[in-house]
């Protein structure tokens, strides 16, 4: 057993996720491939999406996989870290959008 | 690191499957060649450049030379050989050469596809600048090493300045004609990863080349191939002290794609050695792999019959050909 719960080397399984399930399984990938293929957004733009995400999701995996993608692109090192900064401000932002609440209790609360 | 050393070390990487068992899984085993379509002919080692990812280990103290005698040899073939469509001369630096002259001279009124792989560079130093016009008069197609439309990758891979000193290349090849729509001189760059990562689409990466090197730089071309590197020469030691090999080998592995296979180079090409050896491909001649399986591996004992039926010789490095949409010296095979 390992002692870890998170492996690098489990990213190879992720054409395996449809174990047990195969039918959603297949529905799945067959959304994610036409989600993560160039329409009227393109490649590029796409895998700079879906890095920012995989960083506001917190999944090494999504990071490795992704983080290759960008390169294998041709994506630069300051475009990557621009786009990570815009899933870090998005995260930052939902989170003091959410104070909005904090300061309408405060507001009816105190005296 | 010695080729024997090498294939060790190819042969040791964990985690993957031996390539040729990989072939047999999918049905593809033995691989066959199919005729030659392609002669390959690397001219020498010898370079004015010494490039981090190089599988030739190229460089300025490199003296392997074709002799005018293989060269003779290679011509003779081409003359009798009509079937033979494209000449791809690669090096090393081809221009290091003293007989490419001549032997660009008697090979364009053949009328075949004559491509000349060069590093750019070269081009700028006098004593080698005639190329742009000889290569322009016999319609030489040209496929131009640049790894990157972004000067600090280029530069980390080629050596300091090797961007701006490609884009001067460059701009010298457009001024002649090469690159423009519509010209008959064809200018193709060639992308290959700077680092230890598989390369991108084809399509979406020329898209951005063409866009950078137009808009940015004013330069003109006509395609962008797009090679993954092959884990040997520089490149392999590169892996190894970076402790990337596994993962490389890995990635190469994973993306293992059968339909690929049934189109790789190596099938319909004929790669011919400095000193006439024989190979499958120009990979497998850094390795020293000759072509086997009982063919005649030398130019002088050349057998068209079983050249044309032989069994291409495998080993882990074939990864790179057949991962993804595929790899090959003319881009990716989709």
């Amino acid at each position: 057993m390992s002692n870890t719960y998170y492996e690098s080397k489990d990213l190879k399984d992720f054409p395996q996720i449809g174990e047990f399930a195969t039918k959603e399984g297949e529905k799945f990938f067959e959304y994610y491939g036409q989600a993560t293929s160039a329409g009227a957004l393109s490649e590029r733009e796409k895998s700079l999406i879906a890095l920012a995400v995989s960083h506001t999701e917190n999944c090494p995996y999504c990071i490795d996989a992704y983080t290759n993608k960008c390169l294998s692109l041709g994506i630069s090192n300051d475009e990557m870290m621009e786009a990570v900064h815009v899933g870090a401000s998005m995260k930052a932002g939902v989170v003091l959008a959410h104070a909005t609440q904090m300061r309408k209790i405060i507001k009816k609360k105190e005296m | 690191m010695k080729p024997q050393d090498q294939l060790q070390v190819l042969r040791n990487v964990e985690e993957i499957d031996h390539f040729a068992d990989r072939l047999e899984s999918v049905g593809k085993s033995p691989l066959r060649a199919t005729g030659i379509d392609i002669l390959q002919i690397n001219v020498g080692k010898q370079c004015n450049m010494s490039c981090k990812h190089c599988h030739v280990e190229a460089g300025p103290s490199r003296t392997e030379s074709m002799s005018k005698e293989v060269f003779e040899k290679c011509l003779a073939i081409i003359k009798e050989r009509s079937e033979i469509s494209t000449i791809d001369i690669t090096g090393g630096a081809p221009e290091m050469n003293p007989h490419l002259p001549w032997f660009i001279k008697e090979v364009a009124p053949l009328h075949r596809r004559l491509i000349v792989r060069t590093n750019l560079i070269i081009l700028l130093d006098p004593q080698y600048s005639h190329f742009v016009d000889l290569y322009a008069d016999n319609s030489v197609e040209i496929v131009a090493s640049l790894p990157d439309y972004k000067k600090d990758k280029t530069d980390r891979q080629r050596g300091t300045e090797s961007f701006e000193n490609s884009l001067a290349a460059l701009s010298l090849l457009n001024k002649r004609g090469y690159g423009h729509p519509g010209s008959n001189l064809i200018l193709n760059f060639v992308h290959n990863p700077v680092g230890a990562f598989l390369s991108g689409s084809q399509s979406a990466l020329e898209f951005e080349y063409k866009k950078v090197f137009k808009d940015q730089h004013g330069i003109l071309f006509n395609n962008l191939f797009c090679l993954n590197n092959c884990p040997i020469g520089r490149y392999l030691d590169f892996l190894i002290k970076t402790d990337n090999l596994n993962d490389y080998l890995s990635d190469l592995a994973n993306a293992f794609n059968p339909a690929a296979a049934n189109n790789v180079m190596c099938r319909s090409t004929l790669s011919v050695g400095w000193d006439g050896k024989l190979y499958d491909c120009d990979f497998n001649q850094m390795l020293e792999l000759t072509i086997n399986h009982g063919t005649p591996s030398h130019i002088d004992q050349f057998d068209l019959e079983k050249i044309n039926n032989r069994e291409i010789i495998i080993h882990n490095h074939c990864y790179s050909c057949t991962a993804g949409s595929g790899s090959s010296c003319q881009g990716s095979l989709d």
